[in-house]
């Protein structure tokens, strides 16, 4: 009886439970199908038929878009995007983990000032900061002119409209989305378990990478895929300051769609960057639970 | 607030963890049936709406029309007609003029072939594709009796390669493409596409070209002897091929702010509309522009009414406003291009066109070059090489 009773109340909570979440999730949900979900199944559908002559879709199957897409120059493209977004993920790491361990090691005041410069540049229109890297990199610009002027070099180098550029602008813009889930995973260490490995004799380096690079790891992991990911996709960097001669597969894609008026071939490219995406979350999530995996088969050794 | 958004970092890790558990199968058809109900109700509107519509019959215009009971939404390019252009008009005609702005023929375009009404009565386009939009069966036929200012048009824009007869698109400015450069930077007047194509080791990294498929083919295609409007493979691939050699020596690729560069000195020679180079012309008297030996485009841009436009009495009266001298010849004198407009260019302040040489050339001179037309078919092909020379490394 007082079992039964006992099992009907916990139903009762568990379906409440579930109306609860219905009723948060219910917006979210209903917005990602209708502006995420949809459009995707849209660009998809695309995929499968003949660029209309004027842009649009001449609803006549085909699967050429398909066989176009490994074209070794837009295989190239793709590659050298993938090249470009490691780089700057890799330098964003390299920058941004000293920065974001600092700011975790602030007395709690100064690491919220800290935070907020971090997240300052947000403020300012994307563009404008971009073309501000213009006036300052171009060869009539105040860093050439200060080189020159210093005299370190003779006449001014050209920095503007190159590969380098591009990473520039692509690092500038995403640092703080490396910073910032740098921070938090830093920033939750629990100190004692470095002073009990300082106890049992391990020097910095090795502290650092057994203890603190390790329970981090989703930090460093997620951060990496907030500044990849939309490195991969940017078409504005590379074309305001690689001057247009840096292709990105943003910019084929943005071509496609509105120079070349080729939808059907643009929705190839763009679920072949989507298909690359979602395998790097797939490895994301797989790496993300082995770690926290482990991390609770130490707690239980301990 | 930075706290926040530091935390959402961690969210996307813990999401990884036990989603998907509790899961159940009725908050999802939930969801569905709630967007379904959302989508029936978006439709049943969108019905409404649409029933609202006269069926928009037959286009016999009404030359008694109430202009005042009409309204206009005109698409151009930014700075491209006077500003205070809407509101003279719709001061003298009564009919409201709202103003849409594009950055490039393909974006109207886009716009306009997007399917459904685009809400716009008038859309600025180059000819080729005023040709290409009439193919798709988008554009009014222009009623010349509702626009006699037609007759100020020199005779030879009547007769333009993409729509002679001026059927479907009334010209409103009309140039070509040259080299703009600064004598006092190259050192030389340059005469040919090839200075810029071949580039003396001196002026490298001091040249830019357009990107824009059309002109960026056009230098190439010039100088190796073909025409604007190939649609020849083996034409096309040798322009590739010289197209991937002139890259290393460029500064950029730019289609808009090549005659900054020039001023700025960053430049010293690029491929630029006669219109754009008088942009340079004007802030610095050193800036020089040249049509090459070898030839060049004429681009004509046009305006064109469209067909699901409800105002076309108005869209008329409007175009009809624009040829009108007054009018017009404020276009050269404040936009710096050339119009088809005999009347209006007839008008224009001798001094101007003493400080701007290129806006002296004739309507014979302008159609020596080639008229752009579209390339209905072969546009895939261009689109192709000009990815290939893009990317190139």
């Amino acid at each position: 009886m007082v079992n039964q009773s006992v099992q009907t109340a916990r139903g009762a909570v568990r379906r409440r439970a579930l109306f609860e979440r219905l009723i948060y999730l219910g917006p979210g949900l209903t917005y990602l199908f209708i502006f995420l979900l949809l459009p995707l199944l849209l660009v998809l559908s695309y995929a499968f038929f003949q660029r209309g002559r004027f842009g649009g879709i001449e609803y006549e199957f085909t699967l050429d878009n398909f066989t176009r897409a490994f074209d070794p120059i837009y295989i190239d493209v793709l590659l050298d995007s993938v090249v470009i977004a490691g780089i700057t993920t890799v330098l964003a790491l390299l920058l941004g983990y000293p920065t974001a361990y600092v700011i975790a090691g602030l007395p709690k005041k100064w690491r919220t000032i800290a935070l907020v410069l971090v997240v300052l540049p947000f403020w300012t229109n994307f563009l404008i900061r971009t073309y501000a890297w213009i006036v300052l990199l171009n060869s009539e610009g105040p860093v050439n002119s200060g080189l020159v002027g210093i005299g370190i070099v003779d006449e001014p180098i050209s920095m503007l409209y190159t590969k380098p550029a591009v990473i520039v602008g692509l690092l500038y813009a995403y640092l703080p989305l490396m910073i910032l889930p740098l921070y938090s995973s830093i920033e939750r260490l629990d100190d004692e378990i470095g002073e009990a490995a300082a106890n049992l004799g391990a020097g910095p380096v090795r502290r650092f990478f057994s203890i603190t690079w390790p329970l981090t790891l989703p930090g460093v992991i997620t951060g990496c895929i907030f500044v990849f990911v939309p490195s991969l996709g940017n078409f504005i960097v590379p074309e305001l300051l690689g001057g247009g001669k840096t292709v990105m597969v943003g910019n084929l894609i943005r071509d496609q769609f509105l120079k070349a008026r080729d939808w059907p071939f643009g929705a190839v490219l763009a679920l072949a960057v989507i298909a690359f995406l979602v395998l790097l979350f797939v490895v994301q999530a797989w790496s993300s639970r082995r770690l926290e995996g482990s991390d609770v088969g130490s707690r239980v050794d301990a | 607030m930075s706290f926040r958004s530091a935390q959402s970092g961690n969210l996307v890790n813990s999401g990884n963890r036990g989603n998907s558990v509790n899961r159940g199968k009725s908050p999802a058809t939930k969801t569905v049936s709630w967007v379904a109900v959302a989508l029936a109700t978006g439709m049943v509107l969108a019905a409404c709406g649409g029933s609202d519509d006269e069926p928009s019959a037959a286009a016999t215009l009404d030359p008694e029309a109430d202009l005042s009971q009409q309204s206009l939404v005109v698409s151009n390019w930014a700075g491209y007609m006077p500003e205070d252009l809407p509101k003279r008009f719709t001061k003298e005609f009564g009919a409201d003029v709202e103003v849409a702005e594009h950055a490039t023929n393909e974006e109207i375009v886009a716009k306009l072939t997007a399917g459904g009404d685009s809400g716009i009565d008038v859309a600025f386009v180059s000819g080729q594709f005023a040709q290409a939009l009439a193919e798709q069966d988008l554009v009014e036929p222009i009623d010349e009796t509702l626009i006699p200012n037609l007759e100020n048009l020199y005779p030879e824009a009547t007769e333009l390669a993409y729509d002679p007869g001026n059927q479907i698109s009334v010209p409103y400015a009309w140039g070509t493409t040259g080299l703009c450069y600064r004598e006092d930077l190259t050192g030389f007047a340059p005469t040919s596409w090839n200075d810029l194509l071949n580039p003396k080791p001196e002026l490298e990294n001091k040249t830019t070209m357009m990107a824009t498929e059309r002109w960026l083919m056009l230098p190439a295609q010039k100088a190796l002897g073909f025409s604007v409007n190939t649609q020849d493979e083996e034409e096309m691939n040798q322009v590739r091929d010289q197209l991937i050699d002139t890259k290393p020596t460029l500064l950029a690729y730019d289609d808009t702010t090549f005659y900054e560069r020039l001023i700025s000195g960053e430049a010293s020679l690029v491929q630029a509309w006669d219109g754009w180079c008088n942009y340079g012309i004007a802030e610095d008297d050193r800036i020089k522009f040249v049509v090459p030996e070898e030839g060049s485009d004429l681009w004509t841009d046009t305006m064109v009414v469209l067909k699901t436009s409800e105002n076309k009495e108005a869209a008329h009266a409007f175009i009809n406003y624009i040829l009108d001298p007054k009018i017009h010849t404020w276009v050269v004198e404040n936009i710096l291009y050339k119009v088809p407009n005999q009347a209006a260019m007839e008008a224009v302040d001798p001094a101007l066109i003493a400080d701007f040489p290129n806006l002296g050339m004739t309507p014979a001179e302008l159609l020596e070059q080639e008229a752009l037309v579209d390339l209905g078919e072969a546009a895939p092909l261009y689109t192709q090489i000009a990815t290939e020379v893009t990317a190139s490394n």
